[in-house]
């Protein structure tokens, strides 16, 4: 596997299905001043897409999206899978996980190759709280202005998408609830 | 006494080693890395992609016999040599002693070219020639004889240092290559900083970032099983953050060219390179 991500194959049409049924279960997004801090003017981008809402949490030491995104727990066997997926999480491509690192010689085309460009995952659920991590994963950048880092659950505000992605997260709602279950286990 | 000698030594050889690799001389004896050219290129130190592929690779591409690029400059040179068109005439009737005429063009591509009005790299200033002055129809993008006459062209350059011209009337289309790459793009929103400015030297995944230098191409790389020229590349760096990739010799692409050939300002040209 040449790329760090290739394309999402036919074989992973069984995931989530719509994000329509998704959404149903959702609480819409309401626009209290706690949301979305006053800097950002696309309040209401992801309100606009097809993607469940969600809340961004600023309190100025912390950016957070407390509440789960499917109102669902996550399940962290199922995380897990979504992470080391090449065409799902991919996270491996730059993330370092010490836990993966038997793995990673026993099964080396699914944990084999962890790339060095993120810092390991190692301990992560101590340095941040579930809020905290699901907002990475949703959006890295509402973080890290200018990370390498996707973001998982966001289609507006991007460049030239490849039709097959076009208005698509890279991950669904309940993909980031698992894999924010598996990282909570990382303490 | 003894000690102290020792010791001395000791910090001698430790600086030694400090200083080579200050002046980039990298690991594998090789590889030399070089200043830019211009002290406002971002990089402090330009890095050949040779530097960071397999030494097998690497023996590869030093091996005359042993590049399976060199086949296509062969190829190149026949078709240097050919009469082509009603104009009756082969590129060598007008660019006679090559190693002269061409020494430096593969260095300084892509130029502004007034009737166009916009740059052209050296792909399209060997189809200007076909269609100008062989009169003969233009070859196809990533078609074996441009890729083979491009090679052969830019491997007359081999050794020179790259050189482009990024001011005058140049200037508009180095500012929109610069532009391109610092734009995120695709469902993965990367920019082509991010791998190659960011992270180089990093593993991602089983790769080893480089800097993303156009200095080897056309470039024979193992994964293609043939030579491919830097706008297929281009493509495929597009393509694995799910961008949409534009045209082969498209506006973009030839900006973007010249952009990344100012970024290796200084490195040699290595035509045919093998990457893997
Ligand atoms: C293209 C590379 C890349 C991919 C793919 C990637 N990350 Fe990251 N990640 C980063 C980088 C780089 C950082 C550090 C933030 C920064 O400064 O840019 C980071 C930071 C993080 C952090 C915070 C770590 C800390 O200690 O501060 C977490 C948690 C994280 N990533 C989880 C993930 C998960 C889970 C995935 C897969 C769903 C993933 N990342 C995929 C590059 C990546
Ligand atoms: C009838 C004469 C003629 C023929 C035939 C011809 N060229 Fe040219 N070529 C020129 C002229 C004249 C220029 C300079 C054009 C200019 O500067 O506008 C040129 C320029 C070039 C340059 C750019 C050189 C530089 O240093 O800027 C390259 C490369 C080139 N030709 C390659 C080729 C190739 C390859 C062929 C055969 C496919 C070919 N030419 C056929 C006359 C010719
Ligand atoms: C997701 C990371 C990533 C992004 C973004 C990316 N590339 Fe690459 N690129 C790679 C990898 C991996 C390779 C192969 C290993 C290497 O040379 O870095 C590569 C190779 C290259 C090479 C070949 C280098 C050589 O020595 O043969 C060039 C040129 C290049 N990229 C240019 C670009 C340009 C221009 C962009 C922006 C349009 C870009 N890349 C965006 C990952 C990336």
């Amino acid at each position: 596997m040449c790329t760090p991500f290739s394309g999402r194959g036919k074989a992973f049409a069984w995931l989530p299905a719509g994000l329509f049924s998704v959404a149903v279960l959702v609480t819409p997004l309401t626009f209290a001043s706690l949301l979305y801090a006053a800097d950002s003017g696309d309040k209401s981008r992801e309100a606009e897409s097809s993607l469940v809402s969600f809340e961004i949490i600023d309190n100025i030491h912390s950016k957070a999206i407390p509440k789960s995104l499917t109102g669902k727990k996550g399940n962290p066997k199922r995380g897990e899978v979504v992470m080391i997926n090449r065409k799902l999480g991919n996270c491996l491509a730059c993330h370092h996980l010490s836990r993966f690192d038997e793995k990673a010689k026993a099964l080396p085309n699914k944990y084999g190759d962890m790339g060095e460009v993120g810092p390991p995952l190692d301990a992560v659920a101590e340095r941040y709280d579930a809020g905290q991590l699901r907002l990475l994963l949703v959006d890295a950048k509402e973080v890290f202005p200018d990370t390498i880092m996707p973001a998982f659950y966001k289609v507006k505000g991007l460049h030239r998408v490849l039709p097959d992605y076009e208005g698509k997260p890279i991950l669904e709602p309940q993909d980031i609830e698992d894999v924010l279950s598996f990282l909570l286990t990382l303490k | 006494m003894k000690r102290t000698l020792f010791l001395t030594l000791v910090v001698i050889a430790f600086l030694g080693a400090l200083i080579s690799t200050r002046t980039g001389v990298a690991g594998d004896g090789r590889t030399k890395s070089v200043a830019p050219l211009v002290k406002d290129n971002p990089l402090s130190n330009l890095w050949s992609g040779f530097y960071y592929a397999k030494t097998e690779t690497k023996d590869m591409q030093l091996d005359d016999f042993e590049n399976p690029g060199m086949l296509y400059v062969e190829e190149g040179e026949a078709l240097f040599n050919k009469t082509a068109g009603k104009a009756d005439k082969s590129c060598a009737s007008c660019h006679g002693n090559v190693a002269v005429s061409m020494k430096e063009a593969g260095a300084r591509y892509p130029v502004y070219y007034p009737p166009l009005k916009r740059l052209i790299n050296l792909e399209q200033r060997i189809n200007l020639c076909r269609s100008e002055f062989q009169k003969a129809e233009r070859l196809e993008y990533e078609s074996r004889e441009l890729l083979a006459l491009t090679a052969y062209v830019r491997h007359q350059s081999k050794g020179v240092p790259v050189r482009v011209k990024v001011d005058g009337a140049a200037e508009p289309f180095f500012e929109k290559g610069k532009a391109f790459y610092y734009q995120r793009r695709g469902q993965l929103d990367m920019a082509c900083s991010h791998c190659h400015e960011g992270n180089y030297g990093k593993m991602i995944r089983s790769n080893q970032l480089s800097q993303g230098q156009a200095n080897g191409f056309p470039t024979y790389r193992l994964k293609w099983q043939g030579l491919g020229s830097l706008h297929r590349r281009f493509r495929g760096c597009n393509k694995q953050v799910r961008a949409k990739p534009y045209a082969f010799g498209s506006e973009n692409y030839v900006n973007l060219e010249l952009y990344l050939n100012w970024r290796g300002g200084g490195l040699e040209v290595e035509t045919p390179a093998v990457r893997n």
